[in-house]
């Protein structure tokens, strides 16, 4: 398999065609703003809490298939997850495509994501969304 | 005879990497061995501080570092005095902006831009718009992707001081009218401002018969190394400008207090240049001086009329820019509703090396309804083969992706 094929699976481009989530929440909780400035990339991200737990999350912006695709997977995902979980799945999701670890099973779908890590240049593309969402939790936990 | 399969073998890259087909010098041109050279010599034999020490081995250097000066001038048809060594053309339009708009530049002025200009020759403008109270206006880009003439002439007025434009689009490759716009400008008293980053390196400049005030380019993009590039800037106005950044070498005399400064261009080198690298460009100007750039622009030429020919065959592909004499050679292009990210991973399966993102110019995305592209951009190394490579990638890439686009 070559590294394209290995990279955009069907799971992907399902998911940056038909984006889950996409759309902006009504008076979410807190809401941040990703830009990747290499390649014009951007995200808006949205959450809802009740307590610590993420109840829904949504996303709008533009970008390629890997960074919308991580996105999608990402808010389904998060949803129902306490804040100290999310940021528990970040990490491993990180660790997957920058450290290139195998995927741990909590990631679900994303670990279709897992050809990044051998992909360099595409590697901010698939943490757009993560980063959004660390930056989020940063701002809830300091309001 | 202009063999770019001759000169592709003066560059060690393309020997280190034989499959490789460089579709990106508008960002950065590769370096022919000459260039290389001088630098390695320069350090092997002739390294000491420059402007410094009465010892023989600080003359050399300073008498390397002065005659790539002259050769970057000459190059330019310029005077050596007037040629000021600077990192990049992005600190040579700061250096511009800072220090002859900070210090001319009132509240209602106007800075006049262009929208298809490159980030570098938009937000140092923006710095000194905000500190001034200066107005910036923009001439737009017409459908074809050339300037707005129209628009150019009643958005040019007694209000605006500096006009500062690209010579040619490092997206769109079009190669403005920049003599007769800033005659234009000049009548009107404003100063204009050339970004020859993509320009220099591709086509014949005579900067005195562009009715131009400043002239800024990128040592990199024009076979030299990173870290040198230069400003010109015509005499008269050089000699009244103030320093930009301040420090040794750029001094007369001293106080605690206050200070004297050296005449141009010394006036506008702080701190210790980086003398390998000028030598270097110095280097790069002689070999194209050597290849002649008459023909170098006639090579860009033939090869971007080439593969826009080739490429407006590939189904799906959408192609900007426009075609004429004034189209230089710079490709951008996307692939359907692909995003050029994903489109660039798959030709680099093929082993081309292409451009995307916004190339630093998102309002001429804006205005192209794209928030992203993809650009091939040739130089002299780049042959047709690179671009039969390109348009053989192209195709496999949409087969790939056939279901999605």
């Amino acid at each position: 398999m070559s590294l394209l094929e290995e990279l955009y699976r069907e799971t992907i481009m399902q998911h940056a065609q038909k984006p889950h989530n996409f759309g902006p929440l009504e008076n979410p909780t807190v809401r941040v703003g990703g830009n990747n400035p290499s390649c014009g990339d951007q995200i808006e991200l949205f959450l809802k809490l009740d307590g610590n737990v993420i109840t829904e999350a949504g996303f709008t912006g533009h970008g390629c298939a890997i960074s919308q695709s991580s996105a999608s997977m990402m808010t389904d995902l998060i949803r129902g997850k306490t804040l100290d979980e999310a940021l528990e799945l970040e990490r491993k999701f990180k660790a997957m495509v920058v450290e290139g670890q195998p995927p741990a099973p909590e990631l679900g779908d994303l670990s279709a994501l897992q050809g990044v890590a051998k992909l360099h240049a595409r590697v901010k593309c698939a943490t757009l969304a993560w980063n959004a969402l660390e930056q989020a939790i940063e701002e809830v936990r300091s309001a | 005879m202009f063999e770019p399969e001759t000169i592709k073998r003066d560059f060690p890259i393309f020997a280190n990497n034989p499959d490789l087909v460089f579709l990106d010098s508008a960002a950065s041109s590769q370096k022919p061995r000459s260039v290389i050279d001088a630098m390695t010599l320069y350090y092997e034999r002739d390294h000491a501080n420059v402007h410094r020490a009465a010892y023989a081995l600080s003359m050399r250097a300073t008498d390397a570092y002065e005659d790539a000066r002259g050769k970057v001038a000459r190059f330019l048809g310029a005077d050596t005095d007037e040629i000021v060594f600077v990192r990049n053309a992005t600190e040579a339009l700061n250096l511009a902006a800072h220090a002859w708009g900070l210090n001319n530049l009132h509240a209602g002025d106007e800075i006049l831009l262009t929208e298809m200009e490159h980030h570098a020759n938009l937000v140092p403008w923006q710095l000194v718009a905000a500190r001034t109270g200066a107005v910036i206006k923009a001439v737009p880009v017409t459908r074809e992707g050339r300037l707005d003439l129209d628009a150019f002439d009643s958005l040019l007025s007694e209000r605006t001081r500096i006009f500062s434009l690209t010579q040619m689009s490092n997206v769109l490759g079009t190669v403005n009218p920049v003599a007769e716009l800033a005659a234009a400008a000049r009548e009107k008293g404003a100063l204009t401002v050339v970004d020859g980053a993509q320009a220099a390196p591709h086509l014949p400049v005579r900067v005195h018969e562009l009715n131009a005030d400043f002239y800024a380019l990128s040592g990199h993009k024009m076979l030299g190394p990173t870290g040198a590039g230069a400003l010109w800037g015509r005499r008269e106005v050089l000699k009244k400008l103030p320093p930009f950044l301040g420090g040794g070498s750029m001094i007369e005399e001293v106080q605690l207090e206050r200070s004297t400064y050296a005449p141009p261009p010394q006036r506008f080198e702080a701190g210790t240049p980086a003398i390998a690298e000028a030598i270097g460009l110095g280097a790069a100007a002689d070999y194209l001086m050597e290849l002649g750039m008459e023909n170098v622009w006639m090579h860009d030429r033939q090869l971007v009329e080439y593969a826009l020919d080739e490429l407006s065959a590939v189904p799906d592909l959408i192609l900007y820019g426009p075609r004429g004499e004034d189209r230089g050679g710079v490709v951008a292009f996307n692939l359907g509703s692909l995003h050029p990210h994903d489109l660039a991973t798959a030709l680099d399966e093929h082993g081309v090396a292409v451009r995307t993102g916004h190339h630093c110019a998102q309002p001429l995305h804006r205005r192209l309804n794209a928030t992203a592209s993809a650009r091939a951009s040739f130089y002299v190394y780049s042959t047709k083969s690179d671009v039969d490579r390109l348009v053989e990638a192209l195709k496999k890439a949409r087969e790939f992706f056939a279901g999605w686009l």
